[in-house]
């Protein structure tokens, strides 16, 4: 009868649809995502592995068969310090100012303005690094002279502002203003972001107890952002470690570890180095490049998770 | 409203009930503004005065003397607290403008000085056995690499977001969004040398080829188009994917037919941001592609290089005519920055138009 | 205004009779067939109505439990809608209604962590029998969720048919448009839609937008209608006009309505099943289950007589 009918159909509906085409068709597709995911994994293991095999002949070389006869601790100290000091430099100029600028953009300036404004720092960060490069070279460094020549008078028994100054204004201090020009919308979006998320009820209370502007900003909004901001300025303190064109292109380099801000002689950084030999190096000296590019990405790394350890304990909290 | 008879205070003047702790009035409202054009001049004079006057110490010293005199004046005025406020608020402008500073210093820069080496010639020609020339091959070496490495990374980016949205679950999709968030974090010059290396391994050193660039730059490019597309997809609402799985719909199709279309345009921004940010990187490119004066358009045979490795190189060998060449770096640098530009506000512009509201 | 207006036409045109007779036994025939893979019976006794009211199926629920995880949301519940006829699901929130409906349709398996132990048969077929696709259960049973949720980047027509797009299997032009047209007469939306097919599926007002996803969810031609609470997202005219059509679909489909609004379970369905939760932890469970008219007069169980005049809930 009627029943016996669409029993037949159900049980076709139900067994022979199954299996088969759909089946299929999601095997396939889940599997095409699977394999973009692993994908990720093995370059992201490549990395690593592709700069350990390359970089071992350097790392193991003795002295006497290394380029410049030193060993490779003393090739890479002065890279790592030259790094080291351009990334805390640019931190240090940066953060202060990428929270000013979040705070004017989340508490001070107008709703339709912040947007706009918001939109002008986030261009900071789109102009490719060699146009800082010449700019910092061609721009900022020589207006910066008269500037470095009154630190060397006035301040230059601080040993950062020793001198001589330099007449070019290619110095590490240059480089750091540039570094912290270029990290700036970094630090300054992660500032953003955490600081509108303030609570309301938060900076409500403060507000009803009669504080001023500054006083709720100190008391509910820096509090409460802290730890993101830290863990924003660790960033960009890895994107100024990784920076290369515009170190390369400003920073007149003499190899020595020093402090000294303002002269001419500066130790360069592991990045810049790479990219200002690599063109004209072949064999051995090759590696030891990729070796100092492992240690870069080593000392890149150990940051980011710091940044990221920063924020997990924070959350914890 | 008279004061109690024993508080012994009818005959001194009223003071507002406003008040804090001293002062008692209130600024003008032209008050910050006076203060910094009352700073800039006086500072400006003295450095005059004093033989060092220059744009930069002029701004610098009268941006820190206008935080300084504006809380003077109203600590004197209205109090220590609101001085406080005032102060901070300033600085807090002051120092806007030093961010902002640098930005259109490096824009007016640019265009003055890139203005200078556009030309027809700079568009259509190449700098093969010619002193000068232009700067064709740069441009369509630009087009070809970023175009290789578009397509290498837009879909295993987008696939591999997919996955974590999904169909990933708890620790592996943890630990995918770690690596990720490891993977943004790799220097540019290191993304170079694992392609250099990668290629060596296999074709010997000193191989320099047009992909090998591109596959740099994708290991910069994949994290970013994981993240935005991982954004993206999270924000289409779950009850989409419900109504096409309760029409009967296999999920793959659902995906495909329904969350993708929705999430479209936010992808289609995503991309073209990660584009804009590997279309002027320099020194991946050093290591990989190396320099080159002709026309190549194959990825896949001889060297390439883009408009960065370009204006790098006319500043780094600049020849006999050094100001020519380095006007051919400006000109490069301002080509790509206008690129730079169109396609991060057309992104925005894309995201506006097309975005799809799904409650 | 829009009750009245759904009235005349409900007169007039909407018909499932009219409409299938219309372009010939064959294309009627061709258009009632589901989307999905069935094949065609030779003989077919009886006309279009009897074919329809054939399609509508019953389902049992046999001892069915429902956990999200190792927490136990719905426990042993037993019960038959019954084929042409609308099923109430009603009681107080979190006592388990909507979970339960969504088992009837494969959707609970969906969240991750959920499972789903007992019987739910289809006409007597398990749809959880092992080797069964989801997919398939999903093309038969059709549903409609509280929220109407059209498509934002497909048209109205498209809408309507993306069931029939999802699917495998090829739809002719002709055959398409025939079958959204059906779907939106049935869904009383035809008239006001037929000009402007192309438009998105987003500028529809709310009552609009629910009966574009009945007629998506009826244009695959399932044979169960689930609905959960249809009508709470919208205003009063537009709840009335659902019911309406409610009533009207049983006569195709069997259907099965979630809803925490006692009145309208009462004005709109046939049988009703009320749920109930001891306490708040504990698992929901089906405290009873009859015409709704018993339901409402004369309860069995002391728990529902509380619930339906208004003790708790």
């Amino acid at each position: 009868m009627a029943h016996l009918d669409t029993t037949t159909n159900a049980g076709q509906l139900l067994a022979a649809a199954s299996g088969g085409r759909r089946r299929r068709g999601d095997r396939i597709f889940s599997n095409t995502a699977v394999i973009a995911a692993v994908t990720i994994l093995a370059l992201l293991a490549g990395v690593a592995v592709f700069l350990v095999s390359e970089g071992f002949p350097a790392l193991t070389a003795s002295s006497a068969e290394l380029p410049g006869h030193e060993s490779f601790i003393s090739y890479v100290a002065p890279l790592a310090f030259g790094t080291a000091l351009a990334g805390v430099l640019a931190m240090v100029i940066a953060v202060p100012l990428a929270v000013a600028v979040a705070l004017f953009i989340t508490h001070i300036a107008p709703a339709r303005v912040a947007l706009l404004l918001g939109f002008l720092v986030d261009l900071l960060a789109a102009i490719p690094s060699i146009i800082y490069g010449f700019w910092g070279i061609f721009v900022l460094g020589p207006a910066a002279v008269p500037a470095m020549k009154w630190l060397e008078e006035k301040l230059g028994w601080i040993p950062i502002f020793e001198g001589p100054a330099s007449i070019t204004g290619r110095t590490m201090l240059v480089v750091g203003m540039v570094l912290a020009v270029m990290i700036l919308p970094i630090v300054s979006a992660v500032a953003r972001e955490v600081f509108s998320q303030t609570p309301r009820k938060l900076q409500e209370g403060a507000q009803a107890l009669g504080a001023t502007r500054w006083e709720m900003i100190r008391t509910t909004v820096l509090p409460f952002g802290r730890s993101s901001v830290i863990s924003g300025a660790m960033l960009g303190l890895g994107r100024a470690l990784g920076e290369t064109m515009a170190v390369a292109i400003i920073l007149s380099v003499s190899g020595g570890v020093t402090f000294n801000l303002i002269s001419q002689a500066n130790p360069s950084t592991i990045a810049a180095n790479i990219a200002l030999n690599f063109p004209e190096s072949s064999g051995l000296a090759i590696n030891l490049l990729i070796a100092t590019g492992l240690v870069l990405f080593v000392i890149t790394l150990a940051t980011n998770f710091l940044a990221r350890w920063i924020i997990a304990r924070a959350e914890v909290k | 409203m008279t004061p109690p008879p024993d508080s012994g205070l009818s005959g001194a003047p009223r003071r507002s009930i406003f008040a804090v702790e001293g002062g008692g009035g209130t600024l003008p409202s032209w008050a910050p503004y006076g203060a910094v054009a009352g700073s800039l001049v006086f500072c400006a004079a003295v450095l005059a005065a004093l033989g060092w006057f220059t744009i930069a110490l002029m701004l610098v010293f009268g941006a820190l003397f206008s935080v300084l005199s504006i809380y003077a004046w109203s600590r004197a005025v209205e109090g220590r607290r609101r001085a406080k406020d005032r102060a901070v608020t300033m600085a807090i402008v002051a120092s806007f403008g030093v961010a902002m500073a640098p930005l259109i210093s490096l824009l007016y820069e640019v265009i003055s000085r890139g203005a200078k080496g556009i030309s027809w010639d700079f568009f259509t020609t190449t700098s093969r056995g010619v002193v000068g020339g232009g700067a064709a091959h740069a441009i369509v070496g630009t087009l070809v690499i970023t175009g290789c490495a578009v397509v290498i990374s837009v879909p295993i980016g987008i696939m591999a977001a997919i996955y974590m949205n999904e169909y990933g679950r708890g620790p592996l999709r943890r630990a995918l969004t770690f690596f990720v968030d490891v993977m943004t974090g790799i220097p540019s010059i290191v993304a170079g040398l694992f392609a250099y290396a990668l290629f060596e391994l296999f074709f010997g050193p000193s191989i320099q080829l047009g992909i090998m660039g591109s596959i740099a730059l994708s290991v910069l490019m994949i994290p970013i188009v994981i993240r935005s597309a991982e954004e993206v997809l999270k924000i289409v609402p779950n009850h989409l994917r419900e109504a096409a799985y309760a029409l009967g719909t296999p999920k793959w199709k659902t995906i495909t037919k329904v969350v993708l279309p929705t999430a479209f345009a936010g992808l289609v921004t995503g991309v073209m941001l990660a584009t804009a940010r590997i279309i002027g990187e320099t020194a991946p490119l050093l290591v990989t592609t190396g320099v080159v004066d002709s026309l190549n358009a194959d990825p896949f045979q001889g060297r390439m290089q883009n408009l960065a490795v370009y204006a790098y190189n006319q500043y780094r060998s600049p020849g006999v005519m050094k100001q020519s060449a380095y006007d051919r770096a400006w000109a490069a640098a301002l080509t790509l920055i206008v690129i730079v530009m169109i396609l991060n506000v057309a992104a925005r512009l894309v995201y506006r138009r097309y975005k799809t509201e799904s409650r | 205004m829009e009750g009245r207006k759904l009235r005349k036409m409900f007169g007039s045109s909407t018909n499932p009779e009219t409409d299938q007779a219309k372009p010939g036994t064959e294309e009627g025939r061709a258009t009632m067939s589901p989307a999905g893979p069935v094949t065609e019976t030779s003989s077919r006794p009886g006309g279009p109505d009897a074919a329809s009211r054939r399609r509508a199926k019953t389902i049992v629920a046999r001892e069915v439990n429902l956990y999200y995880g190792d927490f136990h949301a719905v426990e042993n519940v037993n019960m038959t809608i019954e084929p042409n006829k609308v099923t109430a699901l009603i009681g107080s929130s979190g006592c388990g209604k909507t979970t339960f409906l969504r088992s009837l349709n494969r959707m609970h398996e969906l969240t991750p962590g959920a499972s789903v132990k007992g019987d739910i048969e289809l006409d007597g077929e398990d749809i959880y029998a092992a080797g069964v696709d989801p997919v398939a259960v999903r093309s038969l049973i059709g549903m409609v969720f509280q929220q109407p949720n059209p498509f934002p980047t497909m048209s109205i027509y498209d809408n309507v048919a993306a069931g029939l797009n999802f699917n495998a299997r090829q739809v002719s032009k002709s055959d398409k448009d025939a079958i959204v047209e059906k779907s939106l007469r049935g869904a009383h939306l035809w008239e006001e839609v037929k000009d402007r097919l192309e438009r998105p599926g987003s500028g529809l007002s709310g009552g609009q937008q629910q009966r574009l996803c009945i007629a998506r969810a009826t244009a695959v031609s399932p044979e169960v209608l689930l609905m959960d609470e249809p009508c709470s997202a919208l205003d009063p005219v537009a709840t009335l006009a659902i019911e309406d059509l409610i009533g009207e679909l049983k006569k195709e489909y069997t259907i099965a309505i979630v809803t925490h609004n006692m009145q309208q379970a009462a004005r709109a369905s046939d049988n009703t099943a009320f749920f109930n939760l001891d306490e708040s932890g504990k698992p929901g469970h089906l405290v009873e289950i009859g015409p709704t008219e018993e339901i409402f007069t004369k309860p069995k169980q002391k728990e529902t007589e509380d619930y339906v005049s208004g003790r708790f809930g």
